[in-house]
């Protein structure tokens, strides 16, 4: 009887443990792993057998990137291009959720299909024309030239997730201001923003995500050191010292930061966000 | 109250006192005014230069030469007769159905794990904060990442070693056998919570009552999961998988930053075979084709993403 009873309720819940422990040994491992070799010396990042924590523990790596003002640049420049594209990307995907969400025009379903479609154009089919249109505009190796070419793939996710959840909002909310006399622009700014705050935190997090982890772009529409972005300046490390494992790991671990700070600060609302604006959109 | 509105929200409320006929006619616009700057720029951005790639893929010498002359199909034709091209295309295929399939399959599995309430709520939260992390690494950290962990001297080879999976140092990215394996198996590390924070919202979403309804007819758990959780979870599975399809095809830095398409285009994709077609040889027409080839694949994918999303 007791035997029959441990094998009903223990050995699922044992099960389920084992699964979670294997599950978080894959998904954190390489990040453990990256963050402790970036407090090792070089040498003792292949050294045998493997160790997890670093024997002779250094922040030389991490001093040497602070110490090097072209990498710090690195980090001005992706701090910029992310914030000002995440600024620029709330306010017009606020502005466009909100005609979404509250009004039905001509067209409505035309322009829902197309943002939606926007989302799975080919980054690398956009380069080509976009790098002709950058050197034709003389924009190439801009902040302009990044900023505005980022904003065509973090749009598309900013309306949606937006209008995903100015749609869970009553209508009643802003319909009070307007039976007051005032106009949808009021409505808007007054009403639906401020309580759309974790809608929007979330959909800045993963805008500036996109934005910070832009890859294809950077590399092929700027040139000068000094507007390189994070992703970028890791390739350069790793094209010129191919073999200083521990400085790229920290410019790994820095390069991450600012995602996993803002991820772990708003993963609440984030987790919310993106459900309500990918599976029920 | 109006001091900040742009001239047309301020007008309808001018309208409104004015007259009746004016101001319906404004209020047909205010919509328009609020979907216009992303509909203007996503247009500039990404019809415009649609038109341009497709123009630049029927020239010859597009961006080049400033009289590029109309070549016609010519440049697809010779796309078609590079093998490297129809070995990059069973390449990206391949890896991006196991990535698709191992990152559903895993998706799920940690979806299910966090979702049984035999685990401890405060333990649940954290897995599945912990467990979302592979997913905000850009791809660089990821390929450097994995060029670290698979490294020949790397740790997972010690470890294999050490358990005598394998007997000598197995060159993971440099090597023509393993390469695209290597990258795959990257890939799939790396995507897989996109599916698992959708499975588990979807699963929050069943309700019990059609299980309880099940267990009451003498359903299992293996039946409830296949005759109730599956069903219900199937049109999240579709949509993201869908999507998963597209981008994974898509996919450059990865692929760029631990291969760059090598050894011996053992790992060329789509993407870093039109890549190198531009920027490394200048054919900007021919890249132009093979970036059209690309997006026909990608939009006629998304033909059936699109009418999946509205039947929903």
């Amino acid at each position: 009887m007791a035997k029959r009873s441990f094998k009903n309720s223990a050995l699922p819940t044992i099960l389920t443990y084992l699964g979670l422990a294997i599950g978080l040994v894959f998904s954190t491992f390489p990040i453990v792993w990256m963050f402790f070799s970036s407090l090792k010396s070089n040498t003792e990042i292949f050294a045998l057998p493997p160790r997890l924590l670093p024997k002779d523990f250094t922040l030389a790596a991490y001093l040497t990137i602070f110490n090097d003002p072209v990498k710090v640049r690195f980090f001005i420049n992706s701090y910029f291009v992310a914030g000002v594209v995440t600024c620029l990307t709330l306010v017009i995907a606020i502005l466009t959720a909100y005609g979404f969400s509250r009004y039905s025009f001509r067209f409505k379903n035309t322009l829902n299909i197309f943002i939606i479609s926007t989302q799975t154009v080919p980054p690398i089919t956009l380069l080509i024309p976009y790098f002709g249109m950058v050197v034709a505009f003389r924009i190439f190796d801009t902040y302009l030239a990044l900023i505005l070419t980022y904003m065509v793939f973090t749009l598309p996710y900013a309306v949606l997730l937006m209008t995903g959840y100015l749609n869970t909002l009553p209508k009643e909310l802003d319909e009070a201001v307007l039976v007051d006399g005032g106009s949808s622009w009021t409505a808007l700014w007054r009403v639906i923003v401020p309580v759309s705050i974790p809608g929007i935190v979330a959909t800045a997090v993963y805008t500036f995500l996109l934005a910070w982890n832009e890859f294809l772009f950077a590399l092929t529409l700027t040139k000068s050191m000094n507007l390189r972005t994070v992703p970028i300046g890791i390739q350069l490390l790793m094209g010129q010292h191919a073999f200083e494992w521990n400085e790229m790991m920290a410019m790994s671990v820095l390069g991450s930061l600012p995602l996993l700070v803002l991820y772990l600060v708003a993963q609440r609302y984030f987790l919310a966000g993106m459900t309500a604006g990918s599976v029920k959109s | 109250m109006n001091h900040s509105a742009p001239a047309l929200v301020a007008a309808q409320v001018k309208a409104r006192r004015k007259g009746r006929l004016r101001y319906s006619t404004l209020r047909k616009l205010v919509p328009y005014f609020y979907v216009s700057p992303a509909t203007l720029l996503l247009v500039l951005l990404m019809l415009f230069p649609m038109v341009m790639v497709f123009k630049y893929s029927l020239m010859d010498g597009a961006i080049m030469k400033k009289d590029a002359a109309f070549a016609g199909v010519q440049n697809y034709l010779t796309i078609f007769e590079n093998p490297v091209f129809w070995q990059s295309v069973a390449q990206t295929m391949y890896f991006t159905i196991m990535s698709v399939v191992f990152h559903f399959i895993i998706g799920l599995a940690f979806a299910l794990l966090l979702n049984t309430n035999r685990v401890d709520p405060l333990i649940r939260s954290v897995l599945r904060v912990l467990f979302i992390l592979p997913w905000l690494f850009t791809a660089v950290i990821i390929a450097i990442i994995w060029r670290l962990l698979l490294d020949p001297n790397g740790v997972v080879n010690s470890v294999l070693m050490a358990l005598h999976i394998i007997n000598f140092k197995v060159e993971w990215f440099s090597s023509t056998r393993t390469a695209i394996h290597a990258l795959t198996f990257a890939n799939i590390w790396a995507g897989y919570p996109l599916y698992m924070v959708s499975l588990l919202a979807g699963l929050q979403g069943i309700s019990k009552e059609l299980y309880e309804a099940a267990g009451i007819d003498g359903a299992n758990e293996l039946e409830k999961f296949w005759y109730i959780t599956i069903p219900q979870l199937m049109p999240i599975i579709i949509s993201i998988a869908l999507l998963d399809f597209i981008w994974t095809m898509q996919v450059f830095p990865l692929v760029w930053m631990t291969t760059g398409g090598g050894p011996i285009y053992s790992t060329e994709v789509l993407s870093t075979f039109t890549y190198k077609l531009a920027f490394s040889q200048y054919e900007f027409s021919l890249a132009s084709a093979s970036a059209m080839i690309i997006l026909i694949i990608s939009m006629s994918v998304t033909y059936f993403y699109i009418k999946h999303q509205q039947r929903r």
